[in-house]
């Protein structure tokens, strides 16, 4: 089983424009009960999203005609909260492919890694860029090239590096994902296990 | 060279491999396991076509998901029946041991795992639920890993990991009648903010943190998480070697003596250096409670809650889509609020001293008629601890709910869900919109405040009980 492997894309960009954005809200525990990992796209932001009785909230971003795209924009801290891999599988499965934030959560990041969403961490005035461009243009679009780590606003040419580890890079471009890995250095591991007893 | 922190010891020594640029292979080991983080992994092992690699590594427990009244009978929910039906085919299929529903050694993952002795000084430890930080206390390397991560373990025991960056916060002096250590980490947020630890694992030293019981320093280091931080540990020293010893899955005899020794040498190094060095005093820190939607909006009981001027400009625009959530008017009094709902109970203060605590303050009085008070130990064994204790008659004399164990309303994923628009004081470690059911407000507080709330129907200092 292997994750998708990343393509560079441009896209139109969803805002949410909120700090501390966390796993509860991304996807409410109420919904953690399924067994697979699909269908969670359906719940992404659910009482956000939606009213009690079920109707969408006209002023919630997703819902809002006028946004659409691969790319998600959350304010600071976004995934924070627990670690549930549901938060990174709902947003993967709605059909976002890149979060951009100024600031994850330590454990959303690495779940978002290992599904093939990639967490693209900005500096707070780019993120301020961001969200002036769409509120401007709500289709403006955002260039997210991962082999040189760059995203760049296509309106105004801004463009900013961003940071992932070389092996994670490797690993969404190809696909690789981290248990073939170690199902790889197996003997290793049964070695490093003699040699501590 | 400079010496090694505590963190790097126990790290270093469970390094495998180290990837050229990346992460390291970190060999786990003790392996905690529940019924909503799993499936997904063990789904991943049987579609490879691969079995469990150190199945005797892992031990589960189903609590995020179980109803906790008439566990004796099969449970109603079909969802979460199949979810935890599908925990106990797993663990059968695989070899993992089991403490289902009814086992005497039942209860939240993080409860049974410090209780059964699973939980040891030196270990690394991991649990698909972010609060696998409590373990910390005993000064191991424990912290909550995704799905993705659940399967690597089932599968080779290990697990990749970036090596996090190193803080220490201490704290020094004594602290005040009537504050507890949840005042502590919830003063400690309230600092830090939600996100101030992120990217770091937290060793909690200082007088103040030596001076705490065991279940005190759980309960610090089960909330590092919502300061962002990986986790939290603790120097084991006596205190630990005593709680330990004599727990079922403990070394024992001459055996237990040899790893008090190894244990010993736990510690960090005089001049270790850490990323980060924070010291806050004992004397400062008061009985505190949360009145936003993050555990980092907390204040002292007898505080306001901060202005919109009082807040970083930055932050305005969220700090009033928080309140406003809350109902709650920037500036107000946080004391003599009305509550609707008193929960006790979670990882963060399901223990027995928890219980303890709640009922010296609660023993011959009545709550408040208009208070729904639920108390939910933390494992089977801390509910036959308070019933052989009287605790639970006392409680229920009081006018207090006592409930089965479980994770009950500090999530909401049963049907212990807080009412939309009602305000409950928890003991619990989150306060997020909807976290204890749609629509609930919940502020964060020690079981002391729980008890005080209950009693008075407000939220009150306990101080101010006598
Ligand atoms: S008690 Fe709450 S925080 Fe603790 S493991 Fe259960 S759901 Fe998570």
């Amino acid at each position: 089983m292997s994750i998708e492997k990343f393509q560079n894309i441009e896209s139109a960009a969803v805002p949410i424009p909120i700090e501390n954005v966390d796993t509860d809200q991304i996807i409410p525990a109420r919904f953690l009960k399924a067994t697979t990992r699909e269908g969670f796209g359906e719940n992404l932001f659910r009482d956000w999203r939606y009213d009690k009785s079920g109707n969408p909230k006209a002023d919630f971003p997703l819902n809002n005609p006028k946004f659409s795209g691969a790319i998600l924009v959350g304010g600071k801290n976004f995934g924070s909260g627990s670690s549930r891999e549901h938060a990174a599988w709902a947003i993967h499965d709605y059909g976002f492919k890149v979060v951009i934030s100024n600031f994850f959560a330590d454990i959303f990041k690495n779940n978002a890694l290992n599904n093939g969403l990639l967490p693209v961490q900005v500096s707070d005035n780019f993120l301020v860029s961001i969200f002036k461009a769409i509120e401007a243009d709500a289709g403006t679009l955002i260039k997210v090239d991962l082999e040189k780590q760059e995203i760049r606003l296509l309106a105004t040419g801004e463009s900013e590096f961003f940071q992932i580890t070389p092996y994670k890079k490797e690993c969404l471009l190809n696909g690789y994902d981290d248990i073939e890995y170690l199902l790889n250095i197996k003997e290793k591991i049964a070695q490093f296990e003699k040699s501590r007893t | 060279m400079a010496g090694k922190t505590l963190f790097d010891k126990i790290w270093d020594a469970h390094v495998v491999d180290k990837i050229k640029g990346g992460p390291s292979v970190l060999y786990i080991d003790k392996h905690l396991i529940h019924e909503v983080t799993s499936p997904q992994a063990f789904a991943g092992i049987d579609s490879r076509g691969i079995s469990v690699f150190r199945p005797e590594q892992t031990v589960a427990t189903p609590d995020h998901n179980v109803p906790t009244v008439d566990q004796h009978l099969p449970i109603k929910d079909e969802l979460s029946r199949f979810q935890v039906n599908k925990l106990t085919e797993n663990c059968e299929k695989h070899g993992v041991t089991l403490y289902g529903l009814n086992h005497p050694y039942q209860g939240i993952v993080h409860v049974i795992g410090p209780e059964l002795g699973i939980t040891q000084p030196g270990m690394t430890m991991v649990c698909g639920d972010s609060h696998t930080s409590t373990h910390g206390a005993f000064g191991s390397v424990a912290f909550g890993i995704g799905t993705s991560e659940v399967e690597m373990v089932l599968a080779t025991q290990c697990i990749l990991q970036p090596k996090p960056k190193k803080m220490r916060i201490s704290v020094e002096g004594e602290l005040s009648e009537g504050v507890t250590a949840k005042d502590v980490i919830l003063y400690i947020i309230a600092k830090i903010t939600a996100s101030g630890g992120t990217g770091y694992f937290i060793e909690y030293a200082g007088s103040a943190i030596r001076d705490l019981s065991m279940e005190g320093r759980m309960t610090i280091c089960n909330m590092s998480i919502e300061s962002g931080a990986r986790g939290g540990l603790i120097a084991p020293d006596q205190t630990t070697f005593d709680y330990v010893k004599g727990r079922e899955f403990a070394p024992k005899g001459e055996e237990f003596n040899q790893a008090v020794e190894k244990w010993r040498k736990l510690k960090s190094d005089d001049d270790a250096v850490f990323d980060k060095e924070l010291v806050f005093e004992a004397a400062d820190i008061e009985p505190m409670i949360t009145y936003g939607t993050n555990p980092g909006m907390g204040a002292k009981i007898k505080d306001h809650i901060p202005t919109v001027e009082e807040v970083d400009p930055a932050t305005r625009e969220s700090y009033k889509k928080s309140l406003a959530y809350m109902g709650f008017e920037p500036g107000s009094p946080i004391e003599g609020r009305e509550v609707d709902y008193v929960f006790v109970g979670s990882c963060t203060n399901g223990r027995i001293e928890d219980l303890r605590e709640v009922v010296k303050f609660v023993k011959g009085r009545r709550k408040a008629d208009q208070v729904t008070a639920w108390i939910v130990p933390g494992s089977k064994q801390v509910e036959k601890q308070a019933n052989e204790e009287g605790i639970t008659a006392a409680l229920e004399a009081s006018g207090f709910k006592l409930r089965q164990p479980g994770c009950s309303a500090c999530l909401a994923m049963n049907d212990d869900k807080i009412p939309e628009g009602k305000l409950a004081v928890a003991t619990s470690n989150r306060n997020f919109e909807g976290r204890q059911g749609p629509g609930s407000r919940t502020m964060l507080a020690s079981p002391l405040a729980a008890a005080a709330a209950a009693l008075t129907g407000r939220v009150t200092d306990p101080r101010n009980i006598n």
